[in-house]
């Protein structure tokens, strides 16, 4: 399963520890949430990075109190049409400024890249290999916005306020670029 | 109209492009019918009983002249030279070959038309008053905050796979034409003391098998928050609705279980937490996206001018058609026009190409180029002068266009039923036809006055049937359809869900039992004002049992 970070197919540096295996103080771990909260004081303390499998029917903000000692935290998509993780991620991103890594885990398929890329996610454990290649063509399938997301990609709405007083800041006559195209009429 | 710019034709522009991608993969078997499924469906098509079904969104209802014609082009060029239009102000093309929907799609883009968000489980497209910016009695055109919130949720990360479909209606005026509490969330507009706008926010309404009316979760909602409370509801819904069980997993089911107050504590706390950040409406960006609806340069004109008087005193069909399909314009000298869809043995809803054009060119000469569609399933000329009516009326006489059955019991609303649905369990369409015959006769249909008749050909209820005045079921029993008949719903400011009289009766009876319920109306009514929901509301569905039962 080839993990996508930052638009890019890299080897895993952590390891997923089991509810009752050891975890030791030389990897970097991602433990599951019931074991993480049971013990969340002492694995944080380790001197390697510590992230956390979160369900997606838990609130994220049981999490809240450990978001700035975790180093990833990993959201789950059992099936892809269960969009859950998708209102956590941007909880996380959005209400509880996690600045960490935020991974995709599951059923990670290609027609869901850019909304997870949108919505906070900047790893991917995707499914498919065919599916991690295509990745860059995936998230470029657009080019423009309707809503403020959590990667902070600029909406349309901001795009035709910026370009308009660009407009009038330079008096140009020409819109620029992405200026909104007034059509005379019906 | 809504005018589209540059941005947003790229973003269907691209659309298109990605579809026409996965129709190939498609197509080339790189991709199995059931990876397939979702990514169609996120672009409006199903697959049906005979073909693939295309539905493409008319946002609030809106048509340009231009995007009418494009829709007969359509109809003529990949179907059967007919659509159908829908209770959800969409239309839907039942005959599309997949290997040329692409091309279908890129048509339509070509006029700022497409069908993402018409199916899967999204925000759907956005519903208003088929009469918004034009009806007398309305505070401020819907449509401005419909376009602000179908601009937000177009395409939107967070909410493209939540546990099922999510339906949201705006509305503005005190008469309630967009049916507001049978949807998922409803917007009212209103005044509060102090004057200022602000919505009445609704949620949890729905039909299918377990039909609930929306309930209020906040009685005054002041308008920049629009879109941060759009969320937090969508949020918490996205998070706490059921995913076990398809059946179940619409937000009514959600709000019933937690309660109303339970769910609307959950959306409060969410929506505190964000109100205040970038979704709180920016004026400039509202201002940006109400200067891209174009109304009208209305000429100064007077209300009921003599040449109308003249006309409708001269010609007894005009004057009838006037009373029923023409209703008073926020401006003075207009009117707003309904043109029934419904006509004596047609389909509800069905217009073909060559009506399409012709209305197109209609609304051109005599509209302003504006067309509207409504969720009655009929079409609508929102600006006509009033000294133009008795020369549109009689190119829509020609046109099959000016039955003077609007809001009268032969204006049905159906779904297309087992002729064309794979989720039906019987036709809806014949019986629909057959009802309109036995009240033919416009004089007694006139009588009767406002009567909504409502038909579903199965348990999801896209006929409305549980809001119906009348409203009636189809079912399957042993291989055989049968029909559940309720009476007394209504789907307006007062809207109630109907009453189950009694066993299900046979295709063959539907007909003669609508007859008896209206004969017992007419002999209960106190006075001829008196309407049939009203009647019912009084004398319950007692009496009307009887007469459909004693003989049966």
């Amino acid at each position: 399963m080839p993990l996508v970070k930052h638009g890019r197919i890299v080897a895993d540096s952590y390891v997923r520890v089991a509810d009752d295996a050891p975890v030791t103080d030389d990897a970097a771990v991602i433990v599951p949430a019931a074991r993480f909260l049971a013990d969340a004081g002492a694995l944080v303390q380790r001197g390697t990075p510590t992230g956390v499998l979160w369900p997606n029917d838990r609130r994220i903000s049981e999490l809240a109190p450990w978001l700035d000692r975790l180093a990833l935290v990993a959201l789950a998509f059992p099936i892809f049409r269960d969009g859950r993780a998708y209102s956590q991620a941007r909880q996380l991103r959005e209400r509880y400024g996690f600045r960490g890594e935020l991974r995709a885990t599951g059923d990670v398929l290609r027609d869901q890249f850019l909304f997870l890329i949108r919505a906070g996610f900047d790893s991917l454990e995707v499914k498919k290999d065919a599916d991690a290649a295509a990745f860059a063509e995936a998230v470029g399938r657009y080019s423009v916005f309707y809503q403020p997301s959590a990667d902070g990609r600029v909406p349309m709405a901001r795009q035709r306020l910026l370009s308009r007083s660009e407009r009038s800041t330079a008096g140009a006559v020409q819109p620029a670029r992405s200026a909104p195209a007034f059509v005379d009429s019906d | 109209m809504y005018l589209y710019d540059e941005l947003d034709r790229t973003l269907v522009a691209e659309r298109v492009a990605e579809f026409r991608d996965q129709v190939a993969r498609r197509l080339s078997g790189e991709l199995t019918e059931d990876e397939f499924k979702p990514l169609r469906l996120m672009n409006g098509v199903y697959l049906q009983l005979h073909a693939y079904m295309l539905r493409i969104s008319i946002p609030y209802g809106t048509l340009s002249a231009e995007q009418l014609r494009m829709l007969a082009h359509v109809a003529q060029r990949y179907d059967r030279g007919y659509g159908h239009f829908t209770t959800r102000q969409n239309i839907q093309f039942h005959w599309i070959k997949l290997e040329q929907l692409p091309e279908a799609m890129a048509d339509l883009a070509s006029v700022g038309m497409h069908g993402m968000q018409t199916s899967g489980n999204n925000v759907r497209n956005i519903t208003t008053d088929q009469w918004a910016g034009v009806a007398p009695d309305e505070i401020e055109d819907p449509r401005v905050f419909a376009e602000v919130i179908r601009q937000h949720v177009t395409l939107h990360p967070e909410f493209s796979f939540m546990p099922r479909k999510f339906k949201i209606a705006v509305g503005a005026s005190a008469h309630d034409r967009a049916a507001l509490r049978i949807h998922d969330l409803a917007l009212r507009l209103h005044r509060n003391d102090a004057g200022e706008a602000g919505f009445e926010v609704m949620v949890g309404g729905g039909l299918g098998r377990t039909p609930f009316l929306a309930k209020t979760i906040r009685p005054f909602l002041p308008t920049r928050d629009v879109l941060s409370y759009v969320e937090a509801v969508l949020r918490t819904y996205n998070q706490f609705g059921r995913r076990d069980n398809a059946w179940k997993a619409r937000i009514k089911i959600l709000v019933h279980d937690l309660g109303v107050e339970a769910f609307a504590k959950e959306v409060e706390a969410e929506w505190q937490s964000m109100k205040d950040g970038g979704l709180a409406l920016d004026p400039e960006v509202f201002a940006e996206i109400a200067a891209r609806f174009r109304y009208p340069a209305y000429e100064r004109l007077d209300d009921s001018p003599p040449a109308l008087v003249q006309a409708r005193r001269a010609e007894r069909r005009f004057d009838a058609w006037v009373n029923n399909a023409v209703t008073n314009h926020k401006v003075p000298g207009y009117a707003i026009v309904t043109l029934s869809l419904k006509p004596q043995g047609g389909t509800p809803g069905d217009a073909t190409a060559e009506q399409m054009q012709a209305i197109a060119d209609l609304a051109e000469r005599y509209s302003f180029g504006e067309i509207r569609v409504g969720h009655e399933q009929n079409l609508v000329l929102p600006h006509v002068a009033q000294h133009d009516l008795a020369a549109l009326w009689r190119a829509l006489d020609e046109a099959g266009l000016a039955t003077p059955n609007v809001g009268l019991v032969s204006d049905i609303i159906a779904c297309p039923g087992l002729d064309y649905c794979s989720l039906a369990n019987a036709r809806s369409i014949p019986v629909a036809q057959e009802i309109a015959s036995r009240f033919r006769n416009l004089d007694v249909a006139q009588n009767l006055g406002r009567l909504h008749i409502n038909i579903s050909g199965c348990i999801n209820a896209c006929g409305h049937h549980h809001v119906g005045h009348i409203g009636i079921l189809g079912v399957e029993k042993n291989d055989e359809e049968f029909y559940q008949i309720t009476i007394g719903g209504r789907a307006d400011e007062e809207a109630r869900l109907g009453t189950l009289i009694g066993p299900a009766v046979r295709y063959g009876e539907v007909a003669d039992v609508v007859e008896d319920i209206v004969a017992a109306y007419l002999e209960l009514r106190e006075r001829p004002q008196e309407t049939f929901p009203q009647v019912v509301q009084r004398t319950g569905i007692e009496p009307f049992k009887e007469r459909v039962y004693a003989a049966r």
